[in-house]
C-alpha cells in the first residue's frame, strides 16, 4: 500500500485555486450589472453592441487570413527543409525562437517605422494597414505553427510518400496538396487554432496600425463599462478555452499548446 | 539594480569607427536620465521575480501532476488549464484581476467577509496599502501565465527521466534523496533553467497586460516604449528606438543562454 500522497495534492490544490480564483471572481462580477441581482444582462449589451460585432468580425477575418498566410508560408517551408535540407533546420529553429526575441511591441514599433512613410507608405490605406496586421501577426504566429508543423512532418515517413508519390507520376503541386497535407491534417489544424487563440484578441500590434479589432475594443471598454467588460473577459476565455480543447482533441501534446501575446 | 552600478565611463556622444566610416548617434544617450534606467529596473525586476516563483511553482505543480503518485486525470487536467492559461494573457487576463482583487473584487470582498464572521472585525486589503494597480497584482497577474508555460515545457522533459536510472540507482544503494540530488536533478537542470529564462523574456517583452491592468501608468519598458510610441513621453524619438533596442540586446542575451542551455539537455532527454 502506496503512502497518500498528501503533497503533491496540496501543491495541486493550490495551483488549481491560482487558476480558478480569477474565473471564478471575473464570472460573479460578469452577472452582477444589476444590483442584488444575478442576470446575464452584461452579456446581452455586449453581444447587442454593434461596436462589439464589428471589431470581433474584424478580428475573426482577420485569423482567417493570417491561418492562410502562416500555413502557405511554413508548410510548404517545413516540408521542403523536413526533405531536402535538413541541415538548415538549426537556421529555422534560430527563426521560428525570434519572435521570443522580437515581442509585439518592438516589431510593431519597426513597422510603423517603415511603413507610414514613402517609399513604403502602406499605412496610408486600409488594406495596407490591414495587410501589415496580417503580416505582423504571420511573424507572432510562426513559430508556433512551425513547432506544430514539424511535429506533424516528424510523424509521418515523408520521404516514403513523396517517392511513392513521385513515382506514380505526381508532380509537386499533387503531392504537396493531395499527399502531405492531409496526412498533416491534425498539426495544421492545432496550429491554426493556436493562431486563432493569439490573435483574437491581440492588443498591441492592432492598437498602433489604428485597426478596429477586438483587443483595443476590450481594452477600450474596460475603462468605462466595467461589467460588459468583465463579460467579454468571459467570452474571450471562452475561446481559448475552445481553442485549446480542440488541439488537446487532435491530439499534439503539451508543447502543441504554447503560444500566445502578453 | 542599476542603481549600484556607474555609468560615468559611457561617452556622452556616442560614436565609434568603423572600416573608417565614422558612425555616430545623432544625439546623446543620456543613460542616467532617472525614467529610463528605473524603467529598465523595474522591468528586470518584475520579469526575474514572476520567472522565478512561475518556475519553481509550475516545476512544483508538473512534479507533483507527473511524479507524484497522482491519478493520470490530474495530469490531463493540469496540462489543460496550462493550455488555457498561458494562451489567456493580455487584456482579458488584466480584466479578470481587477475583478478578483480590485477594490470591489472577489476575493477582496471574500477575505473581508470571513474575516468579519471569524474575528468581528473585518480585514481590509486596502487597508494594507494593496492595490490592484500596483507591484504585487502586477506580479501575482504576470504569475498566472508564467507557471503555465514552465508546466507545459518542463512536463514533457519530467517524462524523459527514465526509469532505468531510478532503478540503477537503487541498485547501486541510493537512496530517494541521493537519486534526486545526483542524477534526476542535474538532468532537468538546464532544462529548468531553459524554460525560467524563456519565462524571464515572456515578462520582459509584455505589454498588452500592464498596460490593460494599471492604464499605461506602471512604468516598464515596454509601456515606456508604448508610450513612446504614443507621443506622451521623450520628447527625443532617438530615445525611444534606443530603449527599444536595449531591449533587442536584453532579449537577445537572454535567447543565447536558453540556446545553449537546450544544447546541455539534449544530451540525456530528447525533447
Amino acid at each position: 500500500m502506496k503512502k497518500f500522497p498528501l503533497g503533491s495534492w496540496l501543491i495541486i490544490f493550490v495551483g488549481f485555486t491560482y487558476f480558478f480564483l480569477p474565473l471564478i471572481g471575473t464570472l460573479d462580477f460578469s452577472l452582477r450589472i444589476l444590483k442584488d441581482q444575478i442576470t446575464l444582462d452584461a452579456y446581452a449589451n455586449v453581444i447587442n453592441a454593434p461596436r462589439f460585432q464589428n471589431t470581433f468580425t474584424y478580428s475573426f477575418t482577420m485569423a482567417l487570413w493570417t491561418i492562410a498566410a502562416c500555413t502557405l508560408l511554413v508548410a510548404p517551408t517545413a516540408y521542403w527543409v523536413h526533405l531536402k535540407l535538413p541541415h538548415l533546420r538549426p537556421i529555422i529553429e534560430f527563426i521560428t525562437l525570434l519572435t521570443f526575441v522580437v515581442p509585439a511591441i518592438l516589431l510593431v514599433f519597426g513597422l510603423i517605422r517603415i511603413y507610414s512613410r514613402p517609399p513604403l507608405s502602406l499605412m496610408e490605406s486600409e488594406i495596407g494597414s490591414d495587410f501589415l496586421l496580417v503580416m505582423g501577426y504571420v511573424s507572432l504566429t510562426l513559430p508556433f505553427m512551425y513547432r506544430a508543423v514539424d511535429n506533424g512532418l516528424r510523424a509521418i515517413d515523408v520521404r516514403t510518400l513523396t517517392e511513392a508519390a513521385q513515382s506514380l507520376g505526381a508532380g509537386w503541386r499533387t503531392i504537396l496538396f493531395s499527399v502531405i497535407f492531409p496526412n498533416l491534417r491534425a498539426a495544421l489544424l492545432s496550429g491554426a487554432f493556436l493562431t486563432f487563440a493569439t490573435v483574437i484578441g491581440e492588443f498591441t500590434i492592432a492598437t498602433f496600425l489604428a485597426r478596429p479589432a477586438f483587443g483595443p475594443y476590450m481594452a477600450n471598454l474596460g475603462q468605462t463599462r466595467p461589467y460588459e467588460s468583465t463579460a467579454l473577459t468571459m467570452i474571450s476565455l471562452a475561446l481559448t478555452w475552445i481553442s485549446i480543447g480542440m488541439i488537446q482533441l487532435l491530439g499534439r501534446g503539451a508543447q502543441g499548446q504554447i503560444a500566445g501575446t502578453r | 539594480m542599476f542603481d549600484g552600478v556607474s555609468l560615468e565611463w559611457l561617452p556622452q556622444s556616442t560614436a565609434i569607427e568603423f572600416f573608417g566610416i565614422k558612425f555616430s548617434l545623432p544625439f546623446t544617450i543620456d543613460f542616467k536620465s532617472n525614467s529610463i534606467i528605473s524603467a529598465y529596473t523595474l522591468s528586470l525586476q518584475l520579469s526575474v521575480t514572476t520567472a522565478l516563483i512561475g518556475g519553481i511553482f509550475g516545476f512544483l505543480l508538473a512534479y507533483a501532476a507527473i511524479l507524484g503518485g497522482l491519478p493520470r486525470s490530474v495530469r490531463t487536467a493540469l496540462l489543460t488549464f496550462s493550455g488555457v492559461a498561458s494562451n489567456f494573457a493580455g487584456v482579458p487576463l488584466a480584466f479578470a484581476f481587477i475583478a478578483t482583487l480590485g477594490r470591489l473584487g472577489f476575493v477582496t470582498v471574500l477575505i473581508k467577509n470571513v474575516t468579519e464572521q471569524l474575528t468581528g472585525t473585518p480585514f481590509d486589503l486596502y487597508q494594507t496599502g494593496f492595490s490592484v494597480f500596483g507591484y504585487v497584482s502586477l506580479t501575482l497577474t504576470y504569475v498566472y501565465f508564467q507557471f503555465p508555460l514552465m508546466v507545459l515545457i518542463i512536463a514533457p522533459a519530467l517524462d524523459g527521466l527514465k526509469k532505468e536510472w531510478r532503478e540503477a540507482s537503487e541498485n547501486l544503494g541510493a537512496s530517494g534523496w541521493q537519486y534526486w540530488r545526483l542524477v534526476a536533478f542535474p538532468v532537468l537542470l538546464p532544462s529548468i533553467l531553459g524554460t525560467m529564462i524563456l519565462l524571464f523574456s515572456n515578462a520582459f517583452g509584455a505589454v498588452a497586460t500592464a498596460y490593460a491592468l494599471t492604464g499605461g501608468n506602471f512604468a516598464l519598458v515596454t509601456i515606456l516604449i508604448f508610450r513612446q510610441i504614443r507621443g506622451e513621453v521623450l520628447q527625443n524619438p532617438g530615445l525611444g528606438y534606443a530603449v527599444a533596442v536595449g531591449m533587442i540586446f536584453i532579449m537577445a542575451g537572454s535567447l543565447a543562454i536558453y540556446y545553449w542551455l537546450q544544447r546541455k539537455s539534449e544530451r540525456w532527454l530528447k525533447q
